[in-house]
């Protein structure tokens, strides 16, 4: 599931996705969060993983198209996580070079 | 090394079975004590192999996908899964990082290396439209 947030202004979109990410709920999350990129081109779009349970590969595939997405109308993308395991994968990705992760509120009480 | 217990399961290669595919292998091994980190590691990597029957073995029909795991008295755990779908030309170049045949842009072509980074090893053995046998293995740590 994905909850969008905008700020007053429409130039910054948070995307807080809830529950778990594989291949079968990345697709609807997805559209969801590319329908609001296209709509509203918002500069900075937020990623934020920090209520994810679950999440295998898919959740790369999400974040990398989302950069692409953004890309177009020059919007940069953060990404929010808390989980160690989430960072671990994260970081086999070397997605870390095209977004920019920052810590959740958890950060260090793991 | 003896296998003291063991479980198949059978499924359709729908996407909507991907979540039980990983919960049901998860509760099979959960009986065998394991810690959260253990559980979760099992999850993700059956996610991965799954969803590669899923999205690659069978991209344009529903098959079935066989899974069997196999728990030995050293806390050894073994999972197989398998599809008769349409195989893997070469192995070696589908394991590496960021390797993918997947068009549409989505795929990231990590999923093996996922595996192999939550699993103390991995196998893979294909033959081009025989199939393909991923086994994933999993040393648990015994209280
Ligand atoms: N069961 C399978 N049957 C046929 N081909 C497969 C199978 N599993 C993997 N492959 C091939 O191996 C490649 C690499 O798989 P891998 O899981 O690492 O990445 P991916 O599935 O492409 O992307 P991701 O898993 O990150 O979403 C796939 O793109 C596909 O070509
Ligand atoms: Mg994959």
């Amino acid at each position: 599931m994905v909850e969008l947030k905008y700020d007053s202004d429409r130039k910054s979109l948070a995307a807080v996705i809830i529950g778990e990410i594989d291949h079968h709920s990345a697709e609807g999350m997805r559209d969801k969060i590319d329908e609001a990129i296209y709509v509203f081109k918002p500069h900075k779009i937020i990623l934020d993983f920090t209520s994810v349970s679950f999440m295998d590969s898919s959740g790369i595939g999400l974040i990398m198209g989302r950069y692409r997405t953004s890309r177009y109308h020059g919007g940069e993308v953060f990404v929010k996580v808390k989980d160690e395991r989430i960072k671990k994968i994260l970081s086999l990705s070397g997605i870390d070079k095209l977004v920019s992760i920052i810590g959740g509120k958890n950060e260090d009480n793991k | 090394m003896k296998i003291i217990n063991e479980f198949k399961l059978t499924l359709d290669s729908r996407s909507i079975n991907e979540s039980f595919a990983r919960v049901a292998v998860a509760a099979f091994v959960s009986q065998y004590d394991p810690t959260t980190a253990e559980i979760q590691d099992i999850k993700t990597a059956v996610s991965e192999a799954v969803t590669n029957c899923i999205v690659h073995a069978y991209p344009d029909s529903i098959g079935k996908i066989y899974i069997t795991v196999k728990m030995t008295d050293e806390g050894l755990v073994k999972i197989y899964i398998r599809d008769k779908g349409k195989g893997i030309p070469d192995i070696e170049k589908a394991l590496e990082p960021l390797f993918t045949t997947g068009k549409e842009g989505e795929l990231s072509g990590l999923g093996f290396t996922v595996m192999q980074s939550f699993c103390d090893k991995i196998k893979v053995r294909s033959k081009v439209c025989g199939g393909t046998t991923v086994a994933l293995f999993k040393k648990l740590n015994l209280k």
